[in-house]
């Protein structure tokens, strides 16, 4: 219990006055999974709009295998990706393997279809309000989706954060095809994953509790947005 | 108040449709395997004001939807002067009953139709004077009274530049000022040439619209007549018991 306690100590004085190392690893992971969640949103977002709006033959196959994506285990995307960039692999010459490049296409890969599958859900109750009026106004698709990832825009905030939290946190594709490569690829999760293996449990606590704040805060965030929303009445 | 007389002329300029007439003939329309309209034949012809009354699930709002294009009937023929219904939809505008607001600001969303139509923008504020709601152009839409909303939503439905109005109960469950507010509106429409069609519960207003009456009764037209004709003598039982307030089913 001594060394708990020291470690606790240990951490709580590194958030306060954090080293270089560890400001370096949680702004790479804010780098990485920031970039993957706005990629993924700028995919998946009309993607999900496109299927709210569209009703075509497979339109249910297409659905069951999105919401079938959301589920992706982290360690399976890593593992396809690392088989496409690594060197005997299709895109081994772009050499992105072991780059945190590669590390932000797994995680887009892990969240897009949770951005599509989420925000499908959001827009096609949306569009059930809207589809009459905008077909008596002789909308075409295209201003119809836009419209509604416009009118959506508080609760599909809460989509991309659901993405970012599920990047943010996720562990194995990161370390598959980045590497956990020191002052390269570490970010919070693989260090984390190395500093308790290691036993150096403060540095792996202080990150534990940067992730945390971190969630915490950018629920917080989208709470309040969505709530002076609500109050104003714009999204209601 | 707000009715200021056609301060701004230009925004619902006068209008020479070749959209009428509209014929319908032998329209059915099922839902759920219920006849909701059968055998509807009418006739409608150049300027004015058609009302559609009838008591509850006559099937009005239904004929609304299919001469607008919005629903294919199920047997008969639409035609206005010989184009498809869905054809010319975009020559058209519909006020539903329940409003259908963006969730943006009042502005926005006479920008949203200007802007789909390729319209100028500049005609934004003067479509909300006309329709007396240049103060509160910042607002959200969703804001609004229930009058307000119903308001923005025949501005919108002006910025459209429409050559026939078509109205689905706009003033259902409105207070009597809110209702006098739409029905100048609508009438100085109709006084530039615009067509109106306009569904209504509410025989007092069918009487002080009213150019000609489509009465409907369980799927079909029982009268078309000429609004002096139809409210002093009604032709069969169900329309005279609709209008002196008795229940008809």
């Amino acid at each position: 219990m001594q060394d708990f306690g020291e470690a606790f100590a240990l951490a709580f004085g590194l958030v306060l006055s954090p080293t270089g190392d560890l400001l370096e690893i949680v702004g790479l992971s804010m780098r990485v999974s920031l970039t993957a969640t706005a990629i993924a949103c700028l995919l998946g977002l009309p993607l999900g709009a496109l299927l709210a709006v569209t009703r075509f033959p497979g339109r249910g196959a297409v659905l069951v295998a999105i919401n079938a994506l959301m589920g992706l285990p982290p360690v399976v995307v890593g593992l396809l990706v690392y088989l496409n960039l690594s060197r005997a692999g299709p895109l081994g010459f772009l050499g992105l393997l072991y780059t945190p490049t590669a590390m932000i296409i797994a995680q887009t890969i892990l969240i897009t279809p949770i951005v599509a599958a989420l925000s499908r859900q959001i827009l096609e109750d949306l569009n059930a309000e809207y589809a009459e009026q905008f077909r008596s106004l002789c909308l075409s698709r295209w201003q119809s989706v836009q419209a509604l990832l416009w009118d959506g825009r508080y609760a599909l905030l809460t989509v991309g954060l659901a993405g970012f939290g599920r990047a943010v946190a996720e562990v194995g594709a990161v370390m598959i095809v980045g590497g956990n490569i020191d002052h390269l690829t570490r970010v919070m999760t693989t260090a984390i994953a190395l500093e308790t293996s290691k036993g150096q449990l403060a540095l792996a606590l202080a990150l534990g509790i940067i992730l945390m704040a971190i969630a915490l805060g950018v629920n917080a965030l989208v709470q309040s947005l969505r709530m002076s929303a609500e109050r104003r009445n714009v999204y209601a | 108040m707000f009715m200021r007389d056609l301060a701004f002329p230009d925004v619902v300029p006068c209008t020479e449709t070749d959209l009428m007439p509209l014929q319908v003939e032998g329209v059915r329309l099922c839902l759920d395997g219920k006849a909701v309209l059968d055998g509807v034949d009418l006739r409608l012809e150049g300027t004015g004001c058609t009302v559609i009354m009838g008591p509850n699930g006559a099937g009005k709002s239904q004929l609304l939807k299919l001469i607008h294009g919005l629903k294919r009937p199920d047997a008969g023929r639409i035609s206005w002067n010989g184009r498809a219904a869905a054809a010319v939809t975009a020559r058209q505008a519909l006020v539903f009953q329940k409003p259908v607001l963006l969730r943006r600001s009042v502005a926005a969303n006479v920008d949203f139709v200007l802007k789909a139509r390729r319209r100028d923008r500049g005609l934004r504020d003067g479509l909300l004077e006309h329709v007396g709601l240049l103060d509160k152009a910042r607002q959200p839409a969703r804001q609004l009274s229930g009058g307000e909303a119903q308001r923005l939503m025949l501005g919108r439905a002006l910025a459209t530049e429409p050559e026939v109005l078509l109205l689905d109960e706009p003033t259902a469950s409105l207070d009597p000022a809110s209702v006098l507010a739409i029905e100048r509106i609508i009438l100085r429409a109709r006084e530039r040439g615009v067509k109106v069609i306009l569904v209504t519960h509410d025989t007092g207003q069918a009487r002080r619209m009213a150019d000609e009456v489509v009465f409907l009764h369980r799927g079909r037209i029982l009268e078309h007549v000429p609004a002096e004709q139809f409210f002093p003598e009604p032709e069969t039982r169900e329309a005279r018991d609709y209008l002196n307030g008795r229940i008809v089913v």
